[in-house]
């Protein structure tokens, strides 16, 4: 057995700051005290990151544990190792629990859980409305006055398709500066049975369809309400070309829209599901290869603000059905990185600065998170993630610290894997090795 | 020949054509008077319905037992939820009885692909959802082909609710292996989604209006069944004018007679009669209906025949030793009487 992972007082040594040049980074008390050329003090731990780059601590802003309810799905805990293992330093956990996560007691409960554990910081997302039945509005102002403090809220799983409803939210939750992150899906143009993206390749398998025009009727709408209603809208998992345009546009209006996307629906294409896998079964379903290349141009230019995992484990049994009656989702915390730094930075489409806005940066200023995706710079929390941007890796469903394996990214090969991951100054993660929680 | 029948994409258009060779074969067995063959004695085929369906279930039993197979049905309607008990452990608990056979029907598209990754039985699909039904597909080619001669080059419309129907999909792979031309008949709310690349890419043409298609006078009409759950979902205003539409009505079978007196009219069954077929078209000499229900069993017989004791088990099938059944191994080219 190594040591265990260190604490206290850490001297990261030799890391790129974004990629750019190395530099040492001086951790005491759970923030950072100096950076560049820094002499080793007596009581410091030495970090050796010659060659790594250094990243403000990854948010994500869509994460689905399955606690309280599904605890043999995931747990807090579990869904934290993952995360830590992934180089997150906090995660939002999405509402759809059982109970749903619609009360100050429930999300404080998440809270509470997600601080006995102690690897990431595990901010509740609160349900829009009770139950998640798009009826009524859950008690935002409770949850948001709660130890919690919810910022964000979303009926995540389903979309808050009442229009008079997501008036309301996106009405009340201005009070106290909150976002709806909102699961855009026209229940009319694309019900419970739509699993497969509505095209030729579902036409031939004779899979309920998802046509684009179900998420994007729903962005335009909700886009409009937020400008009438001078409110904030984020739109969580864009999947399609039709979707983006709308959201350029509402951008281009000057509405406060924000969108992310999802490392599968960047990555992964709709061709996955010709053998009809539910490991692949994803709602918004994968897309056809123009939509993926479409929202890695989003990235580019700005139209996408944040990348987010849509982090969905589930308990074997639910996924081992036939496609249709299996359970959606995908998990995605362990691989988000590696699967981003290899699209993108790799082959030089966008830098790690990039990377640190869209993973780390823009999701903690939406969700209001302070202390994280923070500069690299003295006096700032040291919630820090060091990466290997030259390791070769390929993913093993067995050796992830989900309890779940509904992992679409076994077998496949990344360049660029986490290495180390710090959150206020405690090493949650190191070369795989996970801190006890 | 594959292991398992999932699709007609699993089929050459050899193997297609042993199928309905052999199925000629038990065609003739199925008018003696005694009807058994000793081919399949000592294997177990499952049929496993998760979906109601009484002539493709039966179809698949005689099949069976006409071979010497046993044959046990089970009904597992209900328990395809995602709330129950898994489509993987109900499979592998069947499976776990010791079959070599399983028949598989299920609502969902893709469950017989799944479930023959999860078991060592061989799998057959006997329709899954709205995706295929390939001995469905491969009766109606014996059946028009008994009809019409050799396929190469005749003009098949298929008519009616193309979106939901799996039996248009295997009929669309089935008929291109044989080289018929195909056009789908229907409103445009019930053809597929992305129908437009998918015919340019597999060459078949789509068409809105049933009356220039029969115009046109194709050798074989196929009907499908309209299912009453969508006569209420929005895809037509009424059931009457869907009729006026798209139904083979006594006067657009009028019209088919005159373009093309050879012309056949199938229709998988059950028949909506006076909605997408009339009484006079169901019933009238170019109908074929019943000879699809009889085609069914001497098709099923050969696929369970060359699935279970085609080339690679002619000792244990029981064919040759018996001195009784097709012989084993020689592609069932002999059916001795």
């Amino acid at each position: 057995m190594s040591a265990p992972l260190p604490s206290g007082t850490l001297l990261v040594t030799g890391a790129r700051i974004l990629g750019e040049g190395a530099a040492d980074v001086l951790v005491r008390d759970g923030v950072v005290v100096e950076v560049g050329s820094v002499d080793r003090p007596a009581d410091a731990t030495v970090l050796d990151a010659d060659g790594l780059v250094l990243l403000p601590g990854l948010v994500d802003i869509h994460t689905h544990l399955r606690e309280p309810g599904r605890e043999d799905a995931e747990t807090v805990a579990s869904g934290s190792r993952a995360a830590a293992a992934g180089g997150f330093t906090a995660i939002l956990a999405m509402a759809n629990t059982s109970p749903v996560a619609d009360t100050a007691e429930v999300v404080e409960h998440v809270l509470d859980l997600g601080r006995a554990c102690g690897l990431v910081d595990v901010q509740p997302i609160g349900a829009v409305t009770k139950g998640l039945e798009g009826a009524e509005l859950a008690e935002l102002g409770l949850m948001h006055r709660s130890r919690a403090r919810v910022r964000v809220f979303s009926d995540d799983g389903h979309c808050v398709s009442d229009s008079r409803v997501m008036r309301r939210a996106l009405e009340y939750i201005r009070a106290f500066g909150g976002v709806v992150s909102q699961h855009s899906q026209d229940p009319a143009l694309a019900g419970p049975a739509a699993c497969a993206h509505e095209g030729e390749l579902s036409g031939r398998l004779g899979l309920p369809g998802w046509p684009p025009v179900a998420e994007a009727a729903v962005i335009a709408r909700d886009a409009m309400l937020a400008e009438h209603t001078r409110s904030r809208l984020h739109v969580a998992h864009v999947t399609t070309a039709e979707g983006l345009d709308v959201v350029r546009w509402a951008k281009a209006r000057g509405i406060a829209v924000t969108a992310e996307a999802t490392p599968h629906h960047l990555a992964l294409t709709e061709e996955r599901l010709a053998a009809y896998d539910p490991v692949f079964k994803v709602n918004p379903p994968l897309r056809p290869t123009e939509d993926a290349e479409a929202l890695r141009e989003g990235l580019l230019d700005g139209t996408i603000d944040v990348i987010a995992t849509d982090h969905a484990p589930h308990a074997r049994h639910d996924k081992e059905h036939a496609f249709v009656d299996a359970a959606n989702g995908m998990i995605g915390l362990e691989t988000s990185l590696a699967v981003v730094a290899d699209l993108m930075v790799r082959p030089g489409r966008m830098g790690w600065a990039d990377l640190a806005r869209l993973m780390s940066t823009s999701p903690a200023r939406i969700a209001g998170l302070p202390g994280h995706g923070r500069p690299i710079a003295p006096g700032e929390p040291a919630n820090l993630t060091l990466v290997d941007a030259s390791r070769t890796w390929t993913v093993d469903r067995e050796a992830s610290r989900s309890f779940a394996r509904n992992n679409p990214w076994h077998g496949m090969t990344f360049t660029g894997a986490v290495h180390t991951t710090i959150l206020r100054g405690t090493v949650t993660a190191r070369e795989g090795e996970i801190r006890p929680c | 020949m594959r292991r398992h029948l999932l699709s007609i994409a699993d089929l050459t258009r050899e193997d297609v054509r042993t199928i309905l060779d052999t199925a000629a074969e038990m065609h003739d067995v199925q008018r003696r008077e005694v009807k058994k063959l000793p081919t399949l004695r000592g294997r177990t085929v499952i049929n496993l319905f998760f979906e109601d369906s009484t002539r493709t279930r039966s179809s698949f039993e005689i099949a069976g037992k006409w071979l010497s197979a046993d044959v046990i049905n089970i009904s597992a309607k209900g328990s395809s939820t995602s709330k129950g008990e898994s489509l993987r452990d109900t499979v592998k608990t069947v499976a776990a009885m010791g079959v070599d056979a399983l028949v598989i029907r299920h609502s969902a598209s893709g469950a017989a692909q799944q479930v023959s990754g999860w078991v060592d039985a061989q799998v057959i699909n006997a329709g899954d959802g709205t995706h295929e039904h390939p001995t469905q597909a491969l009766l109606d080619a014996y059946t028009m082909e008994h009809r019409l001669g050799p396929l190469e080059g005749r003009h098949v419309a298929i008519v009616g609710d193309i979106t939901h129907s799996r039996v248009a999909r295997s009929n669309l792979l089935s008929l291109a292996l044989l080289g018929a031309r195909v056009t789908l008949v229907g409103p445009p709310t019930l053809l597929p989604s992305g129908v437009t690349p998918w015919s340019a890419a597999d060459g078949f043409d789509v068409a809105t209006d049933l009356d220039e298609v029969i115009a046109a006078g194709p050798d074989a009409l196929m009907m499908l069944r309209v299912q009453r759950e969508r006569m209420s979902g929005g895809f037509f205003p009424t059931p009457r004018e869907y009729t006026v539409g798209y139904g083979l009505t006594r006067d657009r079978l009028a019209d088919l007679v005159r373009a093309n007196p050879e012309a056949v009219v199938c229709h998988p069954g059950p028949m909506n009669r006076g909605l997408e077929i009339s009484a006079d078209a169901a019933d009238a000499a170019a109908s074929v209906v019943l000879d699809q229900v009889s085609a069914g069993v001497a098709v099923r017989m050969s696929i369970l025949y060359h699935l279970l004791a085609g080339a690679d088990g002619p000792a244990e099938a029981g064919g040759p030793a018996a001195g009784d059944g097709p012989a084993a191994g020689d592609g069932g080219s002999e059916v001795a009487a």
